[in-house]
């Protein structure tokens, strides 16, 4: 186990600055997910750190050892990648033996070591196989094998269920979890996929252009968004923002609830919402439309779960409310998050 | 957003029936055949047939007459003690080329595969000689090779290698003929093995590379553990390609050395073509020819059992 520090890293291809000045520190044994759209950089700072790439400026410090020149191997860290990388002319056993032997294990303790590592992974009886005669899900956990088989200081993780279906990915997301908190390893993981994120992260780091945008808790992430991008980059739908009075106010699509629903509360603003379109998805309604009587201009959209059964169709107006407590202000130049809490008549 | 009832914009375009003729299989399959078909008939399976005839006939240039003679071709090509020289030639001309060629294009391709300056033109110099004509590129090594003007001799000369003034005779030492013969073929075979090498290495995801530089292997691990085992399928096609040109060449000894001296580079695509076109006796000379056949038929089989594998896998 070990800490993962980045100095004011930068790595520039061209002109372009992939990752442009990024702090970070992990907590000892936490999970801490890089989530961002792609071409963010999240992919290349997890590689910096890997050291598969040369920082164009910064420091690297994994345990407290400056390690930004030292080849991959020299890091104590193993790494799944997206594709698992699996060697294909290998069988699984040799492919989870190879960081073993690379690393100097003498060959009759190899045997015993790669055993235990595919029993955490539930693969005793593939160690014969060779990648391709493996399933998906048999790929990425001999990669998380071949990861683990090294008793690494830190795990890396580039999008490991992006190539799983959408069935196996959420059982396979409840494994790595399960399997992070038994090994107890430091472990970074790059994705783009918020409900990854916000489902495995202790702490999530979003990024955006190449610069962390907010690094704090699932629930930080999502309740306390620190600017704009944040705000309607993680959530489905994403935060509705208003332009108001020179500053944007934000609400998300579920705390956004009909009147006869919440009944009059103390503390709560009620707008008029004017709706344009109902999409019913089973669990949940989407209702869109606008507030006329704030930013016409704005689409809104409330998320109402399938237990609010009070009628809302294309065209009505419907008396909606936000609790006082739920609204965010930014900033409407730069999207950060406002100082101060604005005093808000309905 | 409002939808206007706009209606799509009208073309003139009519159909053509003839514009869909070879939509139809079974036109199109036959017409897309034929070309190869009639190529392969002309130039591969006619003078092969013609082989297998005069192999076994007295034909000579001087005579059209075919004679049915059994085996006696082949007993008379074998009992000439020049076809075991040339056969010996063939495989250590074939052997040693070939793992030479191995051998450097793996290591051209490892280099033109990196990012330099300047990469564009070492690759184009590289290619320049599978572009040249084989008897221009033969012509200038026969000027490189010269007993008096050789600039080889020159930096012998410079080294040591020589006394001052000395020369070293390429061509007329048997020994010192074989490797340049050697040398000049390896130098053909060098630019199509390594642009094949080139796309196998590029064909390695780059992620496996990056997975064992993570999993802790050093440069010959990955090189041993790694590159090389999944390069070397793409490799056995290079090699099998190089053995096929090289093992039916003539142009080469034909051209540097006219299989000498004596017949020290003698090899059997020459010998052949000595005893059947110049010595005229066209029916040993078929016969001598057919001996490569067993081998090229056999890496004939190798090649197609390799293509029908990839197609599978």
């Amino acid at each position: 186990m070990a800490v993962v520090e980045t100095k004011s890293l930068r790595k520039e291809f061209g002109a372009a600055a992939a990752v442009d000045g990024i702090d970070l520190v992990t907590g000892e044994g936490e999970y801490l997910v890089l989530l961002g759209p792609s071409g963010c950089g999240k992919t290349t700072l997890l590689r910096l750190i890997a050291g598969l790439e040369q920082p164009s400026d910064g420091d690297v410090i994994i345990g407290g050892q400056v390690v930004t020149h030292l080849p991959p191997r020299a890091r104590q860290i193993a790494m799944v990648f997206q594709s698992y990388a699996l060697y294909p002319h290998k069988t699984v056993f040799a492919n989870i033996a190879f960081p073993l032997a690379a690393a100097g294990v003498p060959r009759d303790q190899r045997p015993d070591k790669v055993r235990w590592a595919a029993g955490r992974l539930g693969l005793e009886s593939l160690l014969d196989r060779r990648p391709r005669q493996l399933s998906g899900g048999e790929r990425q956990r001999v990669a998380l094998a071949r990861a683990l088989v090294r008793e690494p200081q830190v795990f890396l993780l580039d999008e490991p269920l992006s190539n799983l279906d959408a069935k196996l990915r959420s059982s396979a997301r409840e494994d790595l979890k399960e399997f992070q908190q038994r090994v107890g390893v430091t472990t970074i993981y790059v994705t783009h996929d918020q409900v990854e994120a916000m489902g495995l992260g202790d702490r999530i780091a979003v990024l955006n252009e190449g610069k962390i945008q907010q690094i704090g808790t699932p629930d930080e992430i999502y309740h306390h968004p620190a600017n704009t991008f944040v705000a309607t980059f993680v959530g489905s739908p994403p935060m509705n923002l208003l332009t108001r009075e020179g500053t944007l106010l934000g609400f998300r699509p579920e705390q956004f609830l009909p009147v006869s629903v919440t009944g009059e509360r103390p503390g709560q603003v009620i707008f008029e919402f004017s709706v344009i379109r109902v999409e019913n998805l089973g669990s949940d309604r989407y209702v869109y439309g606008h507030l006329p009587e704030v930013d016409p201009g704005a689409r809104v959209i409330a998320k109402l779960p399938s237990t609010v059964t009070t009628p809302v169709a294309a065209g009505d107006r419907v008396p909606f409310a936000v609790d006082g407590a739920d609204l965010r202000y930014f900033d409407q130049k730069t999207g950060e998050l406002a100082a101060g809490t604005p005093k808000v008549k309905p | 957003m409002t939808i206007t009832e706009d209606p799509a914009p009208k073309t003139t375009a009519k159909p053509r029936r003839a514009r869909y003729l070879l939509d139809s299989e079974r036109l199109l399959g036959p017409a897309l055949v034929t070309p190869a078909v009639v190529y392969l008939v002309l130039v591969v399976a006619y003078p092969l047939v013609l082989a297998f005839l005069y192999a076994f006939s007295d034909v000579t240039t001087g005579s059209q007459s075919l004679h049915f003679v059994g085996f006696q071709t082949f007993i008379a090509a074998i009992k000439d003690p020049v076809f075991l020289t040339s056969l010996t030639n063939t495989v250590i001309f074939t052997a040693i080329s070939q793992i030479l060629v191995v051998v450097l294009s793996t290591m051209l391709a490892f280099v033109l595969t990196t990012n330099f300056r300047g990469r564009w033109f070492v690759r184009f110099l590289i290619l320049m000689p599978w572009t040249t004509p084989v008897a221009l590129s033969a012509v200038i090594w026969l000027w490189m090779l010269d007993s008096i003007f050789s600039p080889f001799d020159w930096f012998a000369q410079v080294l040591g290698i020589v006394p001052p003034g000395g020369h070293i005779v390429f061509l007329g030492q048997s020994g010192l003929a074989m490797g340049s013969v050697i040398a000049l073929q390896t130098w053909r075979i060098l630019p199509l093995a390594t642009v094949i090498m080139m796309a196998g290495l590029s064909a390695i995801p780059a992620d496996v590379s990056d997975a064992a530089e993570v999993d802790g292997a050093g440069f010959w691990r990955r090189l041993f553990g790694i590159t090389l085992p999944l390069l070397s399928p793409v490799m056995t096609v290079a090699l099998l390609f190089g053995i096929v040109f090289t093992f039916t060449d003539m142009a080469v000894v034909y051209v540097l050395t006219g299989g000498g001296p004596g017949n020290a580079t003698q090899v059997l695509a020459s010998w052949a073509f000595l005893k059947g076109i110049n010595g005229g006796d066209l029916g040993v000379g078929a016969a001598d020819a057919l001996f490569m056949f067993p081998v090229l038929l056999g890496l004939a089989a190798v090649m197609l059992r390799l293509a029908s594998r990839a197609e599978v896998g």
